[in-house]
């Protein structure tokens, strides 16, 4: 036996040995300097045609959410293949599912950047589902637009980042809230980076301010017990909630607040991850009079919206609503087009030189790229439910928000950047 | 005794073997392209994973569905360890950058030893091993059996990832750790590099299947298929059944962790969803569409289910899942013992048409079988699902 043992595992030995001294014939970290990756750019783009990849979540928690982006994506390419596609080329969509896993993510992004040779992706939602796609996008040195509101505190060359960061969403709705005389705020998220970076803002930001976080408790996420949270709000004594759950958590919340007596007059609850899709889930009677904080609402009053909503209906549906990380992910489509046109190229490093400046007239207004981060300006803007079940504009930033995802123009913010 | 237990003769078990090295070492590589390749080698980690599976459930009948556990202990260790390496490049200061964004800017004691290459090496195979065997003891010592074992390690891995998420500044919380860039001083963006990987985890896997062809030959793995189809009788010969369980099981978790540490910088991120209850599922769905009890049904349907998955989400991005779901349903229905069995069952057919008509269907895939059931086994008659 110990013969027969011996022999079956003497193969293998051998063959591990071998591989091992293979490795001897590879980079060291460090020799290499950065941007000298090993993948070449295989994109294509002798032909009529050049393509692109949409990453969403089609299946999976996220789907819901996704799916909607998926299409507002596809509405912009349709477009822009209508009026001529992009330097003369039409768009070919290659659409990959990201299963809401960050792994699956960085697995398809790897296979539409190196396999389907796409110019540019666009999609993403969650921050794991974006950190996983970093690494593969500065590799192969390709272009990703993520299109969602986020927690900041990154730039990366090869993303462009046209949802709001945390200057224009969170920021804003805090200075709001101030305005509104709100001192003590109280802060309910569930567990992972976005509300957890958010509330470490709102803490430094409520300090600098004589403002009070009197409370704060997160629930892992898709969590639906909130008897003992909503009955801490309660007695909390706070003039506010800030509100960072995601999902289905927000029907729990909102049910048990208005159980216990609550309101949107006594204590209001600021939501920043609720957007006119999410409104019907969580149910328009808990959410009447409640506020959002978002750049888009389906309500703004611009031409570009009122075509735009018009021409989603059309496509998708008199009953469908649009939603700010909707609007952010057609305006990214956009964007990559005029960014491509102005370099006169489609190549990662000419586009990302051109990039500084292109702008948009997008649903929510103009807005201006930012090439030394990679954002974009935004109009931060507060919402409030009404009972049809979309967000009206109750207050607004005078101008286009410049963005700072690293906060370096607000003193008070100092230790959050590292 | 040991032919029938559906063990492959010794021939077969080294052809198998080397056919198996042969397509993962020298057709795949060149017929792959590099994406394929480094996707192979994912699933490569994913068959190593079920490798384990097979022994601890294919042959010692303990439904693992807490897998997910050793796979991210595995993993973190590997990641924890590329993360302060990727710290302390280039003069850096040696503190990982989601530390700097996230946490208080200092690398946690717990960290520290992870610096050692050696170490992490080392507690790759050891944690997940120490502490299998330690639950092993505590629950196999109590008797604790079926579909009870299936809970705790199913309850294990919830509370394994509620612990991650919880701990943002020190595990990347739901983030989990990614953004590799190096692999013990090699650079991850060199595809030579990334080529060794895949051949290191390819060699692994082999090594894996030959561990676990001479475990199946030895004595070890008969009193093991001993103790699953009838505990007491091994417990009236004068074998102590939990210790037997116990070691398949701390073997099972090692190759689960080492799986994680090769996933690691294949992939490039470990994250709570690679690792919490729905993975831990779908390595056990892999093993079961394959055949868990054989030597080879394991690594086939682990990497088979995980290219199907891959295959069918390109082609059908919006509604690959039905197929997926159909492809199970029509499994387990049609081919309890796994895809492997169909070799088995054409062969059985060809030499005895009227034992393989006759032969009782098996137990569900989900079910270990009942100590009533196998204990009226006579022994030297294979159980059911063994061999159908």
């Amino acid at each position: 036996m110990l013969h027969r043992n011996r022999r079956l595992i003497a193969v293998p030995l051998a063959v591990l040995t071998g591989t091992l001294a293979l490795s001897s014939c590879g980079a060291k970290a460090g020799e290499t300097t950065a941007g000298a990756s090993g993948a070449q750019s295989c994109v294509d783009t002798s032909g009529d045609s050049v393509k692109v990849g949409f990453i969403n979540s089609l299946s999976g928690t996220m789907a819901i959410s996704e799916t909607t982006v998926s299409e507002s994506l596809k509405m912009a390419v349709d477009e822009i293949n209508a009026a001529g596609g992009v330097m003369g080329k039409k768009l070919d969509v290659v659409a990959e599912d990201g299963a809401s896993e960050p792994a699956t993510f960085a697995e398809k992004a790897e296979k539409l950047v190196r396999q389907d040779c796409v110019a540019a992706v666009f999609g993403g939602w969650t921050s794991s589902s974006r950190k996983a796609m970093l690494p593969v996008f500065e590799t192969n040195n390709s272009l990703l637009f993520y299109p969602v509101q986020y927690e900041g505190l990154e730039s990366s060359p090869n993303i462009y980042y046209t949802g709001a960061t945390t200057n224009q969403q969170i920021i804003p709705a805090l200075d709001w809230l101030k305005e509104q005389g709100k001192s003590k705020i109280f802060l309910v998220g569930s567990d992972y980076v976005f509300p957890r970076t958010a509330n470490k803002i709102i803490n430094a930001y409520a300090k600098a301010n004589g403002m009070t976080v009197v409370g704060e408790e997160y629930t892992p996420l898709g969590s639906t017990d909130f008897t003992t949270i909503a009955n801490k709000v309660a007695s909390s004594g706070a003039d506010a909630v800030f509100n960072t759950l995601n999902g289905d958590s927000n029907v729990a919340f909102f049910r048990q607040y208005r159980s216990l007596g609550l309101s949107p007059e006594t204590m209001p609850v600021v939501s920043v991850s609720i957007a006119e899709e999410e409104v019907s889930g969580v149910g328009v009677e808990n959410l009447v009079g409640q506020y959002t904080a978002w750049d888009y609402y389906q309500t703004l009053d611009t031409p570009a919206n009122t075509k735009f909503v018009a021409d989603f209906k059309a496509a998708y549906g008199a009953d469908r609503v649009t939603s700010d990380p909707m609007e952010a992910a057609y305006t990214s489509v956009y964007l990559w087009k005029a960014m491509v046109e102005k370099a006169g190229s489609f190549e990662t490093d000419a586009v990302n030189e051109a990039a500084d400046g292109v702008s948009f007239d997008a649903p929510e207004g103009t807005v201006v790229v930012d090439g030394d981060n990679n954002h974009i300006t935004k109009t931060p803007r507060i919402g409030q439910v009404d009972s049809t079940g979309l967000i009206n504009t109750v207050w607004s930033a005078p101008e286009p928000v410049e963005p700072d995802p690293y906060l370096k123009s607000y003193p008070w913010a100092a230790g959050i950047a590292g | 005794m040991t032919g029938g237990l559906g063990v492959p003769s010794r021939r077969n078990a080294l052809a198998g073997t080397g056919a198996l090295a042969l397509v993962l070492l020298v057709v795949a590589p060149l017929m792959l392209s590099d994406f394929r390749l480094a996707l192979l080698g994912k699933f490569i980690c994913f068959a190593i994973v079920a490798v384990g599976i097979g022994i601890a459930w294919g042959r010692g009948g303990m439904l693992t569905l807490g897998q997910g556990v050793f796979f991210g202990i595995g993993g973190y260790a590997m990641a924890m360890h590329l993360k302060l390496a990727d710290a302390e490049l280039n003069g850096g200061s040696g503190v990982p950058d989601f530390m700097l964004l996230y946490g208080d800017g200092t690398v946690p004691g717990w960290w520290e030893p992870f610096r050692s290459p050696l170490f992490t090496l080392l507690a790759v195979v050891a944690l997940p091993a120490l502490l299998a065997t330690a639950l092993g003891l505590a629950i196999f010592k109590r008797r604790i059996k079926g579909a009870y074992f299936a809970i705790l390690s199913q309850a294990m891995v919830a509370a394994f990832v509620v612990l991650l998420v919880g701990q943002q500044q020190t595990t990347g919380g739901t983030n989990g750790l990614n953004g590799f860039r190096s692999f013990f001083g090699y650079s991850l963006s060199d595809p030579a590099n990334r080529l060794t990987l895949y051949y290191l985890a390819a060699g692994i896997l082999v090594a894996a299947v030959a561990l676990s062809a001479a475990l199946q030959r030895s004595r070890f793995g008969e009193l093991l298929v001993a103790t699953r189809d009838a505990e007491e009788r091994v417990r009236f010969l004068g074998y102590d059944p939990a210790l037997v369980k116990t070691v398949a099981f701390a073997l099972a978790a090692a190759l689960a962790g080492v799986a994680g540490a090769l996933f690691v910088p294949i992939v490039g991120i470990i994250s709570p969803a690679d690792i919490g209850v729905v993975p831990s599922i779908v390595f056990i769905v892999g093993v079961a569409v394959g055949g868990r009890a054989g030597l080879f049904g394991p690594v086939l349907g682990a990497i088979g289910v995980a290219w199907a998955e891959t295959s069918l989400s390109e082609a059908f991005p919006s509604f690959w899942s039905y197929f997926q779901g159909a492809l199970l349903i029509a499994v387990i229905a049609l081919l309890p013992g796994g895809a492997a069995s169909l070799v088995d069952r054409l062969r059985e057919r060809a030499t005895s048409p009227r034992r393989g008509a006759s032969s009782p269907p098996a137990a569900g895939a989900a079910g270990t079988p009942a100590p009533a059931a196998a204990a009226s086994t006579p022994a030297d008659r294979p159980a059911e699902e063994v061999h159908p």
